[in-house]
């Protein structure tokens, strides 16, 4: 590829992330091209496999206190095999949740989910910026959740007696964002809760929403389920409640 | 009905009935442990293949897996079967179904004549005694030509989707994807956009955008922007271009009430799309997409197993005469196909079984960042399936695509493909490289020189 070409797909590649004007190496990829890929992948691949940094999160979130429970997926290839379990607390986490039940606002959960990069990255941030703007809420204990799914919360909120739970998860890593972090928000959590009982804040990352502007929407999200007793398709976000802060 | 029953090893298996049987029976995959009705063990497993090769043919048309007054799928299936066409291998059991399939004497006619006569669950119970090898053979004797503006399926031809998504739908963007796919000689099955919103608006303005292109570089091959049916309906209610209706479809009519459709909707926009007549050497007008895994992740999978089910979805697409079905094998996820050795034999699977039943079968090579599979195993499937005779394969840049965030084939790996297996595009296309001065004496297709005219004439496009 001489400089003319070269010249051509830089115009085109301010327009899209997608891998074009690689080149060829008679019919396969260059080897920069070739490693740079790989490379995307085993971001990816170790975000999906990693082991997020609990007793980190625990410190960086104190004074606030914090218990850590286990769904009923033994190891990453159990969650990644059975949504189901993933979903279920184990007897443990059920007798530590029924220890600290209580009478709250809002149950916080932070889990693994598909990426630990995002829940290392992003959540103990996004959610110590949450808790400043929530003075005066009776906030359970938040819960580290390990190989944990969305559907978790539902079992931590009813066990904890929550009026609402939040979960901070890792999303699905792509090659280009192998960090980004998902909230799901659902009023009066039970077990068996549809996903249209949910709102959702997702692409939470560098390249994405900030944490300012995640935990605005979230505490907007917050107020609203509380106030009009409800989440899910719903309560529609109202645009301004979106607009990042800085 | 009674159960089915085979002693193996002095234990005696018991198969409570014909669903049982067939789960038990299936390669294992985790969707049929996640549904927990996968064989317990690899004995069990065996024990129900050797039932299976036992029982007739004609057990099919009698034993519905999902009840004919609960499922308009299996009335499709029960209503449409063609008694003359089964006629040849009425005789047979599954097992010996296996050995006809090989024979020589079921050849490219012989298998084409046969298609109506089966139904999807006696193509799945077959399957599933098949090995890789048997599942490439057969699938390679099948031949399935249709049309629009290009004839794909034609023999010593393998076709393309151009697949140029972008995560906001930016139309620069999505014509950059397009033209270094173009620069491949990628395209000529479909140059499909999958929309990262499915809005009529949002729709039209991707088909306009796709019109002008293929307009202005006259190429000789069929667009789509890949909403719901319903949208696709409301856009050609506006008079937007639209050569092909596309939708997802499963199995049971549950699966496809998920996805908001039946089989009359799929109907109303056949009819609709037929109505424009914008093919030129053809009029095969609907793409499908199917993948194992999608009534149980809809909950509406009826304790039948998911590759059964699969081919079952291909008994809803033969019903309209698609240009183009492809299963989408790698993308739903590891608790449904949990690595590359079952994401590999579903491809084989779904290839093959879906010609069976006369359909042209494309696939879409691909797998998910927490599937445990790589871009190798991509390599394998993709030869195979080049062995196989498929009719078409999906291609984006670089393998990566930026909206859908899952890895598929480049358009390197394609091109790569039909130069190994000497393998050419569809006619019209070929003959529109040619005009392009893209291609080599020897029909290949080398990297473009940088004065080359059609490097300058496509890049430069405003």
């Amino acid at each position: 590829m001489n400089d003319v070409t070269k010249d051509i797909w830089a115009r085109w590649r301010a327009t899209t992330r997608a891998r074009i004007g690689l080149g060829r190496s008679g019919d396969a990829l260059p080897t920069a091209p070739l490693l740079e890929f790989q490379a995307a992948h085993s971001r990816a691949r170790d975000a999906v496999h990693g082991a997020v940094d609990f007793a980190a999160l625990a410190a960086a979130l104190a004074p606030h206190p914090s218990l850590a429970v286990h769904s009923q997926a033994s190891d990453r290839t159990a969650y990644l095999r059975r949504p189901d379990l993933g979903r279920r607390l184990d007897p443990a986490g059920i007798d530590a949740l029924s220890a600290a039940r209580g009478d709250y606002d809002v149950a916080f959960v932070i889990a693994d989910g598909l990426s630990a990069r995002a829940v290392d990255t992003h959540a103990a941030a996004v959610l110590r910026l949450c808790l400043e703007k929530l003075a005066g809420w009776r906030i359970a204990p938040i819960v580290l959740a390990a190989q944990g799914r969305v559907a978790l919360g539902d079992e931590i909120g009813e066990s904890l007696n929550a009026a609402a739970v939040a979960v901070l998860i890792g999303e699905r890593p792509g090659l280009s964002v192998a960090d980004s972090l998902g909230i799901y928000l659902t009023w009066a959590p039970r077990r068996g809760r549809a996903d249209s009982e949910r709102n959702c804040i997702s692409n939470i990352h560098g390249a994405g929403m900030s944490h300012a502007a995640a935990s605005d929407l979230l505490v907007w999200l917050l107020r609203e389920s509380r106030r009009r007793k409800l989440s899910g398709i719903d309560l529609k976000v109202d645009p301004a409640a979106a607009l990042p802060t800085g | 009905m009674p159960g089915f029953a085979a002693t193996l090893n002095g234990t005696r298996y018991v198969f409570a009935d014909l669903k049982a049987l067939l789960a038990c029976a299936s390669p294992l995959r985790s969707g049929d442990q996640l549904a927990g009705i996968a064989a317990e063990t690899d004995e069990q497993r065996v024990a129900a293949k050797m039932a299976l090769a036992d029982l007739p043919l004609r057990h099919f048309l009698d034993d519905a897996l999902i009840p004919y007054e609960e499922d308009e799928v299996t009335r499709l299936i029960a209503d449409s079967h063609d008694a003359a066409a089964f006629a040849p291998v009425a005789h047979l059991t599954v097992g010996e179904f296996r050995d006809w399939l090989l024979s020589y004497q079921a050849d490219t006619g012989a298998l084409a004549k046969l298609a109506p006569g089966l139904t999807p669950e006696m193509v799945a119970a077959v399957s599933k005694l098949m090995r890789n090898q048997d599942l490439i053979a057969v699938a390679a004797k099948c031949r399935v030509i249709t049309g629009f503006r290009t004839t794909l399926g034609l023999p010593g031809r393998l076709a393309s989707r151009l697949q140029p998504n972008h995560p906001t739908d930016d139309a620069e963007g999505i014509a950059a994807a397009l033209l270094d796919g173009l620069l491949f000689g990628i395209g000529d099955a479909v140059i499909g956009i999958n929309p990262a919103t499915d809005s009529v608006p949002d729709g039209i303005r991707l088909l306009d955008m796709l019109e002008t292109i293929r307009q202005r570089f006259e190429i000789p091959t069929q667009s789509c922007v890949l909403a719901h049916v319903t949208t696709s309906l409301q856009m050609m209610q506006r008079g937007a271009p639209v050569d092909l209706v596309f939708q997802s479809i499963a199995g049971t009519e549950a699966a496809n009430r998920g996805f908001g459709i039946d089989l009359a909707i799929l109907r109303e926009a056949q009819d609709a799309a037929l109505g424009l007549k914008r093919g030129t050497v053809g009029s095969n007008v609907m793409y499908f997409e199917t993948g194992q895994g999608s009534a149980l992740s809809a909950n509406a999978h009826h304790g039948v197993d998911q590759q059964t089910l699969e081919v079952r979805a291909y008994a809803v697409a033969r019903a309209f005469k698609p240009l183009l079905v492809n299963t989408v094998v790698g993308f739903i996820g590891p608790e449904y196909l949990f690595d590359a050795k079952q994401i590999i034999r579903a491809g084989l699977e779904d290839h093959c079984c879906g010609k069976l039943l006369g359909l042209p079968m494309g696939v879409d090579v691909c797998y998910t960042n927490h599937a445990e599979a790589d871009q190798d195993d991509m390599d394998s499937l993709m030869t195979l399936l080049g062995t196989a005779g498929v009719n078409f394969l999906i291609a984006v840049p670089g393998a990566d695509d930026v909206m859908l965030n899952y890895q598929s084939l480049s358009f390197h790996d394609v091109l790569g493909l039909r130069h190994l297996l000497k393998l050419r595009p569809a006619p019209e296309f070929e003959a529109w490289l040619g005009r392009m001065g893209m291609l080599s004496e020897d029909g290949r297709l080398p990297p473009p020189a940088a004065d080359s005219a059609a490097l300058r004439r496509l890049i430069s496009y405003e």
